[in-house]
């Protein structure tokens, strides 16, 4: 699976994987539908395991990303905006 | 991963929306590349923008050091003078200085890391269009019109979704900089304003006025002491022979007290 992180490219991420990164997925979206969870560590155990078992494509691979993540340094309100339908996407 | 399928969806229908597609494929790729080499040129005023900025606060913060040191020595002035009520003040205002200064350093930070970003963003955008380059002359080379429609689409797909990316980090790299910009645009008025900066001269600060004024005292007193000493070792030594050493004294004390008051 092609995984984005914004800000830093594609990483292709054996499908092994998924079961550990979709459980750190809830772990963030717990964070983010609660006021008490901090939503930074989640967002960074996501990106961290993404990075540590994903494997870049060489720059001659033109390819979708089947899932796309925020930026590491992304605000929690700026995660809330991604998942509206008008958030900061240009264009 | 379910909480990111919608939002890339919307990233990637608007990431493709940006890129019109033209009616031979083959001219899509050529205008895909135009816009390329446009985003590129982008990101690298953007990085060029944020070294500014960056640079920018460095001076600033500089500046700001430069004037909280001053205040120290302000208030060793003012102690030395057993002006303690002085010094508290310039030590006061030295504090304020000391916590407008930590907060350029932790936004000098934050722009380091964006420029760092940028740099990155920028090498592999680069990367990536010399790549596409490459393989648009390849596609137009080997297939005709029709048949290029799937490579053309792949090859178009993943460098919009690049694209739209490196031109959110860019987006997000410029608010940044325009928000330090408004308030280093502020911390410039103050400086040129003399509140921060008094040896400008325009606009006294109370520590700075009264220490000026302590050192004028001072000054006079001290030159008052050396005329009276002058005058005093001038007619000592004809006072020896005449014996009119006292009047002169006489003289010169109200003369001296009277300086002092104007």
């Amino acid at each position: 699976m092609i995984i984005r992180i914004l800000g830093e490219g594609q990483f292709e991420v054996p499908d092994s994987e998924l079961e550990e990164i979709n459980r750190l997925d809830s772990v963030l979206e717990h964070a983010l539908n609660t006021t008490d969870d901090d939503v930074q560590p989640a967002l960074d155990a996501l990106l961290d395991k993404v990075r540590a078992v994903g494997v870049r494509p060489t720059h001659d691979e033109f390819v979708e990303s089947e899932v796309i993540l925020p930026f590491a340094d992304a605000h929690e309100e700026e995660i809330r905006a991604m998942l509206q339908d008008d958030g900061l996407i240009p264009g | 991963m379910g909480l990111w399928q919608r939002f890339t969806l919307i990233f990637k229908s608007k990431a493709n929306k940006a890129l019109d597609k033209a009616e031979d494929p083959r001219e899509t790729l050529d205008y895909s590349y135009e816009k390329q080499l446009e985003l590129l040129q982008k990101v690298r005023r953007g990085v060029a923008d944020v070294a500014t900025s960056r640079k920018r606060l460095e001076l600033q913060i500089t500046q700001l050091q430069q004037q909280s040191d001053k205040r120290t020595e302000q208030a060793k002035a003012a102690l030395a003078q057993g002006r303690e009520d002085l010094a508290r003040e310039a030590l006061t205002m030295k504090s304020g200085l000391d916590t407008q200064i930590a907060d350029l350093q932790t936004q000098h930070a934050q722009l380091a890391d964006q420029e760092e970003k940028l740099v990155a963003a920028s090498q592999r955008l680069q990367a990536k269009v010399e790549a596409f380059r490459t393989k648009k002359e390849t596609i137009k080379a080997t297939y005709s019109a029709a048949e290029a429609q799937t490579k053309i689409n792949e090859a178009f797909s993943g460098i919009s979704e690049e694209l739209g990316d490196v031109g959110l980090a860019v987006q997000r790299a410029e608010d940044k900089t325009a928000q330090m910009q408004a308030r280093g645009q502020a911390i410039d008025e103050l400086l040129a304003s003399g509140a921060l900066d008094d040896a400008s001269g325009t606009s006294k600060d109370s520590v700075t006025a009264e220490l000026e004024r302590l050192a004028s005292t001072n000054d006079v007193e001290s030159q008052l002491a050396a005329m009276k000493a002058a005058i005093g070792g001038a007619q000592a030594a004809p006072a020896i022979g005449t014996g009119a050493a006292a009047p002169a004294s006489e003289v010169t004390a109200p003369e001296a007290e009277g300086q002092q008051q104007a």
